[in-house]
């Protein structure tokens, strides 16, 4: 095994402040580092998941002022006065009868089937959060249409479409 | 036959829809996967793979990469060799480099492998390593692999003169070949099952963690099969000190599994020797492009196919000539005894005299692998030979492909059927399921439609697969991997208060374990679900079992769950007499409690009972409420459907809509319908992947043409079809609870109901197979051909 000590890191780092899930971050991070890298490494934020790490699966999608990104796709120092909302920060807070309480899609989620092995599920629900917030949930082809952009591959889409459907029936999205 | 609830909601045992247990924590981002671990001290590993095929490593030079911030080492297989860690076994008994150290055998091919302190340091080092190739003609194409001219791959296996691999073959030769040469009616296809990939969203990966100090590692890895992986471990560092008792795997949440997590990658060994080595704990987590083009494959079959029959239509021989593309080594995941898995189920569900079945295994200059996708070891191409071949000969002899089935079932009453292979089908009822299916979809009206569109020249097709499975491996006296004997275990503890944890050999990997084994456990000792934790997946904890996998965890595992709660069961008996100062023999069991023959009014509870059994349990019984079995099954399990799929097609752009999907599926006893019909849903979108969209490509370079997610195309919520599902439920009659498994049985039969369907549509124009994928391309080319436009 060819081995050393390895070199000090030189990598220009830059000093940045992120807003994630209302809360405030200051950190030091390279120019290269994408956001599902900070997020889940250096904040401990694990919930967005790395499916692919080029914006073809969908799991790390978060959303940025608003609207839902790859977070594998953007870099963090570009992040800074945006208001980025992860898997993490999507329910409301609190308790109810001792369980955390749930934004609506995610109970919609559990009791339509929408998941299997979960791993895409933080990508899917902050999807669906966002599609039945612009008003893409019309009718369960469309809700297939906007939900293109994450592979579930355990392929429980019918369970995600019914609990999408579902909530945009109940009308109980925040 | 349907099934009725035995337990009320509130136990919630078999055949209630009990929401999953293990839902809550995925849907907050707080499942806990190999990538979300973090231990102090972690360094990262990247691997430098190669770009070609087929080559001579000239020259590793590491010394640019070294100087790179934050690498501490790299790794060759020279470095390996010095520990004799340089190579592998394969799950079937043959060999695999862990490093090469001098040539490489296909494209990502590991090459050399990176120890840096960070993720971003690790890739740096791989870029900065140079790596001097003399490149080399490779093969390619399976079926020149066994020319003269062809160069014999594997040099490194004494005496080896050829690319082949093994023979196998089973049924009667002789028999087949005489009723062939009589049969009125001979139909021919040859056929390709494609290469494909599980492509599981989370890739492969894990953290090895050895510890210098008591010289113990613990393996945090994704494993579907985590007790087998630590013996395989042992058996392959136990001379460098890593022996079983060393070594600790945790398999956490599994992001999907589909049997590309059974085998062990040369990543994980590599993992586990620069851990030794540096004594930190080292993190590898391969990306999307690794997973998909270096990880193990499934399928690659190449079927010659043929079926004998009468002109009215009843089936007399069947014959199947296999070439089995392996790629670089036998690296299937196949029990020992079975080189082609079962694919001798290619009988299917027909009752007919004989067959001949033969496949020739060949390696050729491609990653290895041959696991079993979503299928019980290769019954989706048997599955697909056979169904296909039905069709084909029901197009021959111009008889409707739904009567040329009813005439050639196995009866219902013929159970248990023994098969011209050796199989003994446990039970079954085929016509019931396709008369199920053929109501909900209204066959005879789709037929009349079809008439009507095919007069104005439109393409509509129907196609039918009804087929049947063969899951649970498996007896012992059949079935092992690398010698360990195929029986799954379960563990029992039921606490004072009358909650209980149950540990098991299995690792689920989305199927639901967590909930489905608790129902088992309630339906049997009527403690509710909600109150029983299942674990599995740390092998310091739970009993050994060989894991999930071939749909085996209900019939193996779940089996178990049930044999060890009835022991269970039965020592409440006997408290229960202690307490209530009767016999035995008086007493009756309801779920969730004991009571006295004639007077309901005296009894116990299982609360009661177990709470005595640490308390005020009989004098000379053991104190304590706890059980283990290892439940080796009498036979497999076997699961059938009958699948109809509606096409309609552009006859100008080759454009194909699946219509209508109805999968009647026959699992035996349901646990749970809401998980059975998940599993269903996912199980028919991982059967319209391959049959329409999904193949890895290669060109005759070897070079791999669709190694991302954004070519290799993987099914979204656009291209899955509204399934429609139902069941028939025949009990398996040799199994604890009656269950056969279910999770693979769609993947199998929807390939060939889709390619059925999109054949029929296109039969006017003379065509009478395409091999899947079928693409629009694909139907294009065959009417552009056949002059249909």
């Amino acid at each position: 095994m060819a081995a050393t000590t390895p070199a000090a890191d030189t990598a220009q780092k830059q000093a940045i402040t992120l807003k994630v899930n209302r809360k405030t971050y200051k950190l030091d991070v390279e120019p290269r580092e994408t956001l599902l890298d900070v997020l889940r490494e250096r904040l401990d934020l694990t919930g967005s998941k790395k499916g692919c790490d080029h914006g073809q699966c969908g799991a790390c999608t978060v959303h940025v002022d608003g609207r839902t990104a790859n977070a594998c796709l953007l870099l963090a120092v570009m992040q800074q006065g945006r208001e980025i909302t992860t898997i993490e920060g999507i329910a409301p807070g609190g308790k109810t009868n001792g369980q955390e309480r749930l934004h609506p899609l995610q109970a919609a989620f559990i009791k339509h089937d929408g998941l299997q092995c979960g791993y895409c599920t933080p990508g899917q629900i902050m999807s669906g959060v966002a599609v039945l917030r612009d008003g893409h949930a019309d009718s369960p082809a469309e809700i297939r249409e906007w939900m293109s952009g994450n592979i579930c591959r355990c392929g429980a889409y019918a369970g995600i479409v019914a609990a999408i459907e579902s909530v945009k029936k109940g009308d109980t999205i925040g | 036959m349907t099934q009725v609830c035995k337990t009320s909601k509130a136990i919630g045992g078999m055949g209630h829809s009990m929401k999953r247990k293990e839902d809550g924590r995925f849907l907050q981002g707080k499942g806990n996967y190999v990538d979300d671990i973090k231990l102090d001290g972690m360094l990262y590993m990247d691997i430098v793979r190669s770009p070609y095929a087929y080559a001579k490593i000239k020259k590793i030079d590491s010394e640019a990469a070294l100087k790179v911030p934050g690498v501490l080492a790299v790794i060759t297989g020279r470095d390996l060799e010095q520990y004799n860690l340089h190579w592998m076994p394969t799950l079937m008994s043959d060999t695999q480099m862990v490093l090469p150290t001098d040539t490489v055998m296909y494209q990502a091919q590991e090459v050399a492998a990176i120890i840096a302190t960070s993720r971003y340091a690790a890739r740096d080092g791989r870029e900065a390593v140079r790596v001097e190739y003399e490149v080399m003609k490779p093969v390619i194409d399976p079926f020149k692999a066994l020319d003269p001219s062809a160069p014999v791959l594997r040099t490194d296996k004494p005496g080896k003169t050829d690319n082949h691999i093994w023979h196998w073959e089973v049924g009667d030769k002789a028999r087949t070949e005489a009723v062939f040469a009589s049969a009125d009616v001979v139909v021919k296809e040859q056929m390709h099952i494609p290469r494909i990939h599980v492509a599981s969203i989370e890739t492969c990966g894990c953290v090895a963690d050895y510890s210098k100090v008591n010289n113990h590692l613990t393996m945090y890895m994704t494993t579907q099969a985590p007790h087998a992986i630590r013996t395989v471990i042992a058996l392959v560092a136990g001379h460098v000190g890593l022996t079983e008792e060393k070594v600790r795997v945790i398999s956490p949440d599994i992001g999907g599994g589909f049997g590309g997590k059974v085998p062990v990658y040369p990543g994980y060994v590599i993992a586990i020797a620069a851990s030794f080595l540096i004594g930190k704990p080292v993190k590898w987590i391969e990306d999307r492009s690794e997973n998909l083009q270096a990880d193990s494959f499934a399928r690659d079959y190449h079927i010659t196919a043929e079926m004998a029959g009468t002109k009215d239509g009843k089936i007399l021989a069947t014959r199947f000539k296999v070439l089995a593309d392996h790629g670089y080594t036998d690296a299937s995941a196949n029990p020992s005894k079975f080189p082609t898995g079962m694919f001798s189920i290619a009988t299917g569900s027909y009752d007919y005299g004989t067959t001949f079945m033969e496949a020739d295994a060949i390696y050729t200059n491609k990653p290895p692998g041959g696991v079993a996708y979503r299928c019980s070891f290769r019954v989706t191409e048997a599955v697909h030979a056979i169904e296909r071949m039905t069709d084909r000969y029901a197009l021959e002899i111009g008889k409707d492909p739904a009567q040329l089935r009813f005439d050639n079932f196995i009866p219902k009453e013929a159970f248990p059927w023994h098969s011209p292979t050796g199989w003994i089908y446990d039970s079954g009822d085929y016509e019931a399921g396709l008369r199920k299916a053929m109501d909900a979809i209204d066959y005879e009206g789709l037929r009349k439609e079809q008439t009507e569109k095919r007069a104005k020249g439109e393409l509509m097709g129907i196609g039918i697969s009804t087929f049947t499975e063969v899951v649970g491996a498996g007896p012992s006296k059949d079935f092992d991997i690398l010698g360990i004997k195929m029986f799954d275990s379960a563990e029992i503890r039921v606490h004072p208060t009358g909650k209980a944890i149950a540990r098991f050999g299995t690792k689920s990997q989305g199927q639901g374990h967590e909930t489905t084994y608790a129902q088992i456990i309630a339906e049997e000792l009527g403690i509710p679900a909600e109150n029983i934790q299942i674990e599995e997946g740390d092998t310091d904890t739970a009993p050994y079992g060989l894991g999930t996998y071939a749909s085996r965890s209900t019939p193996t595992a779940g089996a178990a769950a049930a044999v060890a709660a009835r022991k269970l069961r039965d020592k409440a008996r006997k408290i229960a007499a202690y307490l209530l100062e009767v016999s035995e023999d008086d007493l009756e069991w309801e779920p969730g409690k004991f009571f006295v023959k004639g007077a309901p009014e005296k009894s116990k509870t299982i609360q009661e009972l177990v709470f005595a059994a640490y308390t005020n349990h009989p004098q000379g019984m053991e104190a304590g409420f706890e059980a283990t079995h290892y439940y080796d099954p009498p036979n497999l399990t076997f699961p059938s459907g009958a699948y109809i799929c509606v096409v309609d097609i552009d006859k100008e752009t080759g454009e194909i809509k699946v219509r209508r999907f109805v999968a009647i599926d026959d699992c035996g006893n349901i646990i749970n319908p809401m998980i059975v019909q998940g599993q269903v849903h996912g199980g028919l979108t991982q059967g319209i992947a391959p049959a329409m969209y999904e193949s890895l490509i290669y060109d005759d370079d070897g070079n791999i043409l669709n190694g991302t997610l954004m070519d290799y195309l993987v099914p979204t919520a656009v291209e899955s079809p509204n399934w429609e599902t139902g069941h028939t439920i025949t009990p398996s009659p040799h199994h604890p609870i009656g269950a056969k498994g279910v999770g693979e049985s769609p993947t199998v039969g929807a390939p060939p109901a889709i390619a059925n369907a999109i054949v029929d549509a296109l039969s006017p124009y003379g065509i009478t197979h395409l091999d899947i994928p079928i693409t629009p391309f694909k139907v294009w080319k065959a009417l552009k051909e056949k002059g249909a436009i």
